[in-house]
């Protein structure tokens, strides 16, 4: 594996579309989004549901489920194509580079086999090393993910074990090989807030231990600005805004990541309302025409309903809105 | 006309309830307690829970999976029979009321909004049908087209239309479902919602749509509220009493600004640093250590004496008893022997953006 | 009066306009899609219609009425099918020994096999869901009683049980009223040995949509027990039970066959299916196969259809295969 070029960013999508065909049409469930994710970076996906992010992760590590097929655009991971690689040569880079965290830990875990097994098994795959080797890694990986009694608790079963304390092991699993990229979708959704917090702690100082780069795709803001470094908000299948996670959070530009933000109640702030985005996400079949946002926007002019905006540098921050495209239109808004 | 109240003064209360607690049986079958010589095995989900409701106000019930706060949204909406303790509507025992008459009046001033709006609504029903379903069944109007002309009200009420209602619930969004969860629980005009995590299932935007029209009806209707919920955020948004518990216990009441702003108890202070921190100040996060333990087993004492720094041995021991503090009550040794730092938790700066 | 028949016209505008809304989804629902995809399960379709068609209208399809003792001539006896030498036009597919068309007796004995595999299926379906219904709403000691007589029952293989009743109702009844009242034993003992599948599938559906909100919902409201089993369970636990049903009914028919086959089931007076290739039975050695086989093949092709739909509804209303 060469890692020269470092300017070259460790994960590379673009112009990623996946498609569902279905009896009644083809929906577009991820329609042309780019991004990239550096050494090291911790990149946050965030969107509501039906925004196409567990879609976008699921594509990235060839995992998507038929009838969903990428149908455009291409995911480059250390400067080589992955998206049209062969099944086993896929599985190997994903096994070897590309780690996984999923929701729900159970069904990321077997059952029938002990956690020690599990992670050994796994180990041995990747490297080189002895039986007993690899058993002592297991150990360390265990104890570093902060499961007590490691050594006890390796031989025991996943049902042995606390929805917190399984998803560490699920996140010692994925860490096995080392990988230079872990994907994390929804890794504390079903978890409760003190565990949540933990598990946002661990995962925080992993990244910086091993230096991976992390796509977190989740639905919880407050996940994000805790973890991420640069975060994409995504709306019906498209990226509307990306950039630091500082920017983003605090100083929104798309109208939809800041009604986003200010739907979320805080401690401490004393509103009477929440700011309230009217409708809902349009379902796949029914995406509208120009800018998908544009009937639940309050600053939704003539030139939204017609053509679709790109993303555009908006301060720190890259936005797709026309609201900040330098153009003269803008003064003759409507409403 | 928001007069602040001094919280002692609770004197219209809607809801009270008293020393409530609620045992589940999970033993294993009868078959296997003969042949293999297992015990009987109790679940204490709610242990001694005391607590009043003012008429139109909000009461929260926070705390994580386990801790028993589903379990008291039924059993006072009475869906579970409490083990023991007393529920008391205008002062009157909930229990008491045997006679069906009786019983079906107080059960229209009562209802329910569930959690998974996906399961809360009966698929083969139309909309419709599912909100005018509490009319029909306490005959509150008569006749097919007042009964129809009732639910497009309930329906425009609740931000839907009023064709809407002959629709089947799988063409609507989550968000909407649970606008006719909303809808349905409205339709016998009742006084008092238990919303047991009304919102946990639903985006965040959609959230925030439900808590607005939440509120606005409370305001409208002069509702009163039992809210649970597992987010701390959302409970500081739409409270005006909240209470915390852990692992089937109250530890700590009160009304929920001062609650917020100075809380006692350490789970509750746990739990209020384990919020992530989305206005970015950097504040340092104390990550919580530890798990709930199981609630057939709870630890002795005090049940978070295991998680708790400030954890002695009268906690190990001997459970403790409510205290009055400035916003309620607390129950905790270390409060009561003063072994606690008083802190303070600044008010967050004013928002900057907008 | 003229403010109820308004109400009443109302109420049946209503129903029609629901019953085409119905109507509409279901062609354009997932069902008639898969249906539409399938070729086998169209055939299977057909085949099932005609035969049901056919026992239905019987008098007026079959050519002969084999009941009817004047058109009977025993000179007519074993003639072969017609495209058999020795076949003679008048009957089709032959005659049996007594001189009666074998088509016109099929699809008369169709009717009989078909009429009492629905009603068998209907008693079984009727009894299993109820008993279900009780079992998985109520729970506790209702559940354990009727669970443990499941148990029991599952431990009788049908036969036997059909074989157990019909000899009970011949000996507790007078020997003549066998004559009228086989149909309601038959149905009575083939219903009997079906229902416990009906009954743990719609307890385990039921305990399921228990612990749903919905149910829970209308226990909030105040709906009494009784109601919300059958307005708010049952409908959503009738799909697996269509399912089971329509493959019932082809195990209902070839039970009938068998009872009937060994002779304790519908009398020869009447001939079903079954007892068509019993009484064939006899003739085959005797070069006159076509009596025994041609119902047999009927048998064989019905039970064939009829299994072959029940597959494709279970695979198509099972939302983990779509």
């Amino acid at each position: 594996m060469s890692r020269t070029g470092t300017n070259q960013p460790l994960l590379q999508v673009e112009n990623l579309r996946v498609e569902i065909p279905g009896r009644r049409g083809t929906l577009v469930a991820v329609d042309d989004i780019s991004f990239a994710i550096g050494e090291g970076e911790v990149l946050g996906v965030v969107g509501e549901s039906g925004a196409g992010k567990s879609l976008t992760g699921a594509a990235v590590i060839g995992l998507l489920e038929p009838p969903c097929r990428i149908a455009g655009g291409q995911i480059l991971f250390d400067s080589r194509r992955i998206d049209n690689l062969p099944y086993e040569k896929l599985r190997r880079i994903r096994g070897r580079h590309i780690g996984m965290v999923f929701q729900d830990p159970l069904t990321s875990l077997n059952p029938l086999y002990t956690v020690g097994r599990q992670l050994t098994e796994t180990i041995l795959t990747h490297s080189d090393l002895s039986e007993k080797g690899a058993r002592k890694r297991a150990l360390e990986l265990l104890q570093e993910v902060g499961i007590p009694a490691a050594e006890r608790r390796i031989d025991q079963y996943p049902h042995e074990f606390s929805g917190g304390m399984r998803q560490r092991v699920v996140i010692a699993l994925a860490l096995c090989a080392s990988p230079r990229l872990i994907i994390a979708d929804e890794p504390t959704t079903a978890l409760d807030v003190s565990i949540q917090a933990q598990i946002i702690t661990l995962l925080k100082r992993l990244c910086r231990d091993h230096g991976a780069a992390v796509m977190l795709v989740t639905h919880d803001m407050g996940v994000i600005a805790e973890t991420a470094d640069r975060v994409a908000v995504m709306y019906a299948g498209r990226i509307v805004e990306i950039g630091p996670v500082a920017d983003v959070v605090l100083r929104a530009r798309h109208p939809y990541t800041e009604g986003l933000m200010g739907s979320i109640p805080l401690v401490g702030h004393d509103v009477d309302r929440l700011t309230q985005i009217d409708g809902a996400m349009p379902r796949l079949n029914a995406i509208p025409a120009g800018c998908a946002f544009n009937p639940r926007c309050p600053k939704a002019f003539e030139r939204c309903r017609q053509a679709r905006p790109e993303l555009e540098t908006v301060e720190a921050t890259e936005a797709a809105c026309w609201l900040y495209e330098e153009a003269p239109e803008r003064s003759g808004t409507d409403g | 006309m928001a007069e602040a109240r001094p919280v002692q003064a609770v004197d219209d209360v809607l809801v009270e309830v008293e020393g409530l607690a609620k045992l589940f049986d999970v033993s294993p079958p009868l078959l296997n307690r003969l042949l293999q010589g297992q015990k009987r095995v109790l679940l204490t989900a709610v242990d001694d829970v005391s607590f009043k409701i003012p008429r139109g106000k909000t009461f929260s019930l926070v705390g994580e999976s386990g801790c028993g706060k589903s379990t008291v949204a039924r059993l006072v909406v009475g869906l579970h029979a409490a083990t023991r303790g007393r529920i008391l509507f205008e002062g009157a025992d909930m229990a008491g009321v045997t006679e069906r008459a009786e019983a079906a009046a107080l059960r229209k001033r009562l209802q329910m909004i569930f959690q998974d709006p996906y399961a809360s609504l009966n698929p083969r029903w139309r909309v419709s049908d599912i909100i005018a379903e509490p009319i029909r069944a306490h005959k509150l109007i008569d006749g097919r087209r007042a009964i129809a002309a009732r639910v497009g009200e309930l329906l425009e009420q609740v931000g839907l239309a009023a064709a809407d209602g002959e629709k089947f619930p799988h063409e609507f969004s989550g968000g909407q479902r649970q606008r006719i969860s909303i809808a349905r629980a409205l339709a016998s005009n009742p006084e008092f919602l238990v919303c047991d995590e009304p919102t946990s299932a639903l985006d965040v935007s959609v959230q925030a749509q439900i808590l607005n029209l939440m509120k606005a009806l409370q305001r409208e209707l002069g509702l009163t509220y039992l809210f649970i919920s597992h987010d701390l955020a959302v409970v500081y948004h739409i409270s005006d009493y909240v209470g915390v518990m852990y692992l089937g216990r109250l530890v700590e009441w009160g009304e929920a600004k001062a609650l917020f702003r100075r809380p006692q108890h350490p789970y509750t202070r746990m739990l209020l640093d384990a919020i992530p921190d989305l206005e970015m100040t950097g504040r340092p996060r104390i990550p919580v250590a530890g798990e709930v333990p199981s609630p057939i087993a709870p630890p002795s004492g005090c049940h978070f004496h295991p998680r708790c720094p400030f954890a002695e041995e009268r906690c190990r021991r001997e459970a403790p008893q409510p205290l009055a503090t400035a916003a309620g009550e607390v129950s905790c040794h270390a409060v009561a022997e003063g072994r606690l730092p008083e802190v303070e938790r600044a008010a967050p700066p004013a928002a900057t953006e907008t | 009066m003229a403010v109820g028949e308004n109400q009443q016209a109302g109420v049946r505008r209503g129903f029609a306009t629901h019953l085409a809304d119905g109507v509409r989804r279901f062609f354009h629902g997932d069902l008639w899609h898969s249906f539409t995809r399938s070729p086998v399960v169209m055939v299977s379709a057909v085949i099932t219609v005609v035969f049901v068609a056919s026992a239905i209208f019987a008098p007026l399809v079959a050519p002969y009425d084999p009941f009817d003792l004047a058109s009977i001539d025993l000179l007519d006896s074993e003639i072969p099918p017609i495209w058999i030498e020795g076949g003679d036009p008048r009957f089709l597919l032959g005659t049996d020994d007594q001189g009666r068309g074998i088509l016109s007796t099929m699809i008369y004995g169709a009717r009989i096999s078909l009429g009492v595999g629905f009603a068998s299926v209907l008693f079984a379906m009727v009894l299993g869901v109820g008993l279900g219904l009780l079992s998985g709403y109520l729970g506790g000691t209702v559940d354990a009683i009727i669970m443990r007589i499941a148990d029991v029952q599952l431990t009788f293989p049908a036969i036997l049980i059909a074989l157990l009743i019909d000899g009970l109702s011949r000996t507790v009844l007078p020997r003549d009223l066998h004559g009228e009242i086989w149909f309601y034993v038959l149905v009575l003992a083939i219903g009997l040995s079906f229902w416990v599948q009906y009954a743990r599938t719609v307890r385990g559906s039921a305990m399921v949509e228990r612990s749903k909100e919905y149910v829970q919902a209308a226990q909030v409201i105040g709906i009494p027990p009784l109601l919300i089993m059958l307005r708010h369970v049952l409908p959503n636990v009738m799909g697996p039970v269509l399912v089971i049903a329509t493959i019932n009914l082809a195990i209902a028919v070839i039970t009938e066959a068998t009872l009937s086959f060994l002779g304790v089931g519908v009398p020869p007076t009447s001939p079903s299916l079954g007892t068509l290739i019993r009484v064939g039975n006899d003739f085959l050695f005797s070069g006159s196969w076509w009596i025994t086989i041609f119902p047999g093949a009927a048998l064989a092709i019905l039970v064939l259809a009829v299994n072959l739909l029940g597959d494709w509804l279970r695979d198509a209303l099972n939302p983990k295969l779509r």
